[in-house]
């Protein structure tokens, strides 16, 4: 075991757990943003850059602190670990620039995409990043592509997590597809428009993070925020059959897996990842289909989970200054930050 | 005349072929190593010699070779990082196509020292001629016993593969040297683990320069101390620099650390002093990605003391008023230079040689190079200089490997060190600060 200290907060983890997932056994506001780390999905991680911290001291044995922020979900915790997140200006300012690098280059087409209100990058946006954008230039674009008849790549809004080539690395028997040339011009894709075809390929459209991979069975159908999202669940001879139906009135429109508070499809009692495969997914769309458990608590604090957001920005740390200053910290526990309970 | 390690025997005419090499005293080295050397003596011959990684950052040899692990019944490697492609740097090609045996005597020297039995030169796409002059070289070491079962019949065996890179510079950096040896994207990997414990393939490996491997070849010839005793302080040894710019005599020279830079600059016996007699403006010391230093940082430090080309000296005053002696790629440029234009093709490098893994290196540098081309275009403004200024701040330290720094250190310092360049350009815009440079260029009369 490890004793590691995140803003103030000293938590007692397994050794070789990262620092991102320390901050999550601890919860709340502490928890760094991470745009392509995934829990399920090995070697993922490192990339993006958003959750980024301070170790102020590196264990209890060498206490020099560490020269450069570092990752926190690719960084393991030696014992006796000091970490600044959101009580570290530094930091928070570093993220601020990751968070304009990351946005340089997005088209900002929410109106028309499909993942507006349940978009990491748009809860990134308000949260960390600033109201206004200093790049003047031109931004990059692509062409869509149909990969399959059932996804379609939107690489104009990819930020590169690499997490769906993870996903078709370890979840599918073959990965037909990866990253193509070099620096920004770097874009996912199949080799010649390969379609992407395998019982565990719609997946890529649940780790994607924003609107670059989305179901094409609910394209336009409806605003996210417009439909109801009900868990339930079938005996699946494929996965494990635990999904999230969205609905429209009595209408099932898009069928995805259940996440949780950090984005993440949830994991089965045993452990694994209860992904979804393509037959639950594009093709059991009625409600016979399903033994329905009850209305979704959405854990996550964005569109779809408070309807609206409801401070501009950087409300978090706003509020943990406030917290911080009335000595409360410690006991405000998970969740504290979604707004219903402000 | 400064001592020469490297470069002695350069001049004496058929040195690149395996007769002459093993007449002059060739693969002395190995005999010695295999006869009357255990490798832990070796490991601390090199760590005694006080030899420096010359691929860029300087980390001592020693130090990194005792870090490999060892574990039972796992095979170790030592790779060659010859995909030299800092712009300013070509020292590598010069030794490997003048004295490929002696980095082939080094891969050998190092391997035993390092137990690895298979080692690797992955070389630069763009050094095509310069592979086969080495595989050449290697062919004839194989012919000679060198490499091979059992060499020379002392019992140990090596192999030596050379891979030609692509054309990528990031394939320089050792973790994505790594993965494209192993046939998959160059893209760096995010350390730990680092080479030592889980490199190629993920086995133990110690990745090396061209320069730091044919260094090892004197260290096991004079002993460590001897090669200590020449140079400055922590900065043993001699070092080959490649000399560009607006100077009289440009080319790679084998300098003993410690040399003045204003010796190296301006003594016949180096570079000669600068062009057509000119004033010296600026100096990039150490390759592309190291901070520019205007003539008079250059030449003295803040505190007024001769600077020396050493790695502590050329980094006295911190990126405030130091540079780095990086990969010894020294670029000189004169009074009529544009540092803005400079800046901009060093940028645009930067841009283009990103693997794009992470954010603020994939989307800054683009971003660096378009403000760039805007105030080259007269099109600048002053808040221009501090959006740049700020970009570089939030690309340096936030990125997986140290393309990110490279390609933040030339902005920040251009910037420091250079300020009134760009405002220039953003006062006056249309006008084309190097005109007279220009003009002398194309051998046409002044306007
Ligand atoms: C972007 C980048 C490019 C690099 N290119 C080279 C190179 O071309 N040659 C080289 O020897 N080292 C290069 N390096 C440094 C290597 O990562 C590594 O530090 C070096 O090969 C170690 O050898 P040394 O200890 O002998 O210097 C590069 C580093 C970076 C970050
Ligand atoms: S710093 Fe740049 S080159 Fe290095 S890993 Fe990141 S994106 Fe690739
Ligand atoms: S989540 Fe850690 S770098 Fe992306």
């Amino acid at each position: 075991m490890a004793r590691v200290t995140i803003d103030d907060i000293t938590i007692e983890v397994p050794d070789g757990t990262t620092i991102l997932n320390a901050a999550r056994m601890i919860g709340g506001d502490v928890v760094p943003p991470a745009m392509c780390y995934y829990s399920s999905l090995k070697t993922s991680g490192g990339y993006c850059r958003t959750c980024i911290v301070k170790v102020e001291q590196g264990s209890e044995k060498d206490p020099r602190p560490m020269p450069k922020p570092v990752a926190s979900c690719r960084t393991t915790v030696m014992d006796g670990m000091v970490v600044r997140n959101i009580t570290s200006p530094e930091v928070l300012e570093a993220r601020a620039g990751v968070v304009e690098f990351l946005l340089a280059n997005h088209p900002l087409d929410c109106p028309v995409c499909d993942q507006a209100g349940e978009c990491h990058l748009q809860d990134l946006g308000y949260q960390h990043g600033k109201a206004e954008t200093r790049y003047e230039f031109p931004r990059r674009e692509f062409e869509k592509i149909d990969i399959g008849d059932k996804i379609q790549l939107h690489m104009t809004r990819c930020i590169l997590c690499y997490r769906c080539v993870k996903v078709a690395d370890q979840l599918t028997p073959s990965r037909v597809h990866g990253v193509l040339n070099r620096g920004d011009v770097g874009e996912i894709s199949t080799y010649i428009q390969h379609a992407i075809d395998n019982e565990m390929s719609g997946n890529i459209i649940d780790v994607c993070p924003v609107g670059a991979l989305t179901d094409k069975t609910f394209r336009f159908k409806s605003r996210v925020w417009f439909t109801k999202p009900v868990d339930a669940h079938r005996d699946c001879p494929t996965c494990s059959g635990k999904v999230r139906l969205w609905y429209k009135g009595d209408e099932v429109l898009r069928v995805t897996g259940r996440k949780d508070e950090f984005g993440e499809v949830i994991k089965n009692e045993d452990g694994s990842t209860a992904w979804v495969c393509n037959s639950c997914r594009f093709d059991h769309k009625k409600t016979s289909d399903w033994v329905i458990e009850g209305p979704s608590k959405v854990q996550r604090d964005s569109v779809i989970g408070a309807n609206h957001y409801l401070h501009e920005v950087k409300f978090e740390t706003q509020l943990a200054q406030k917290f911080l200053e009335a000595g409360q910290r410690a006991e405000l526990g998970e969740g504290f930050l979604n707004p219903n309970n402000v | 005349m400064g001592k020469k390690l490297l470069l002695e025997k350069v001049n004496i005419p058929g040195i690149e072929t395996y007769e002459v090499y093993r007449r002059e005293g060739g693969y002395k080295s190995v005999e010695k190593a295999l006869k009357e050397m255990t490798p832990e003596a070796m490991v601390e011959e090199v760590k005694k010699s006080g030899l420096r990684g010359r691929g860029g950052a300087g980390f001592p040899t020693g130090m990194k070779w005792s870090f490999l692990a060892k574990p039972e019944g796992v095979p170790r490697h030592l790779v060659c990082n010859a995909d030299e492609s800092e712009p300013g740097t070509f020292k590598d090609r010069y030794l490997m196509e003048k004295l490929p045996h002696l980095l082939i005597e080094g891969m050998i020297v190092s391997s035993i020292a390092l137990g690895a039995n298979t080692s690797y030169i992955y070389i630069r796409g763009e050094y095509a001629y310069v592979y086969k002059i080495m595989e050449k070289a290697i062919r004839e070491a194989y012919a000679a016993g060198w490499l091979g079962k059992n060499i020379q019949g002392l019992g140990y065996d090596l192999d030596v593969h050379m891979q030609i890179g692509a054309g990528a510079y990031i394939c320089g950096e050792e973790t994505a040297l790594l993965e494209s040896l192993e046939g998959k994207r160059g893209n760096p990997r995010i350390k730990p683990p680092f080479p030592a414990v889980a490199g190629l393939w993920g086995r133990p490996t110690v990745v090396n320069n061209v320069e730091t491997i044919m260094a090892v070849v004197p260290i096991i010839n004079l002993g460590g101390d001897a090669y200590a005793a020449i140079g400055v302080g922590k900065s043993t040894g001699t070092k080959l620099i490649s000399a560009s710019g607006h100077l009289n005599k440009p080319g790679v020279y084998e300098i003993e650390l410690g040399l003045p830079v204003e010796e190296f600059i301006y003594s016949d016996e180096y570079c000669g002093g600068i062009r057509n007699g000119r004033k010296l403006k600026a100096v990039v010391a150490g390759g592309s990605s190291v901070p520019i230093l205007p003539a008079h940082l250059i030449t003295h430090t803040t505190n007024g003391e001769k600077r020396l080309m050493s790695y502590e000296s050329l980094a006295d005053g911190g990126f405030e008023s130091g540079t780095m002696l990086g990969s010894g790629g020294f670029i000189a440029m004169d009074e009529d230079t544009s540092i803005v234009k400079n800046l901009y093709t060093f940028t645009r490098f930067y841009h283009h040689e990103s693997c794009g893994q992470c954010s603020p290196c994939r989307e800054g540098t683009g971003w660096m190079e378009k403000i760039l081309n805007k105030i080259l275009q007269g099109k600048g403004t002053l808040e221009d200089v501090d959006l740049l200024w700020d970009l570089q701040k939030n690309i340096e330290g936030k990125t997986i490997c140290p393309l990110g720094d490279a390609a933040a250190w030339p902005v920040a310092s251009a910037i420091r060190h250079f300020r009134a360049d760009f405002e220039e350009y953003v006062r006056n815009p249309g006008q084309i600060r190097d005109v007279k440079h220009y003009y002398r260029l194309h051998n046409l009369a002044e306007a």
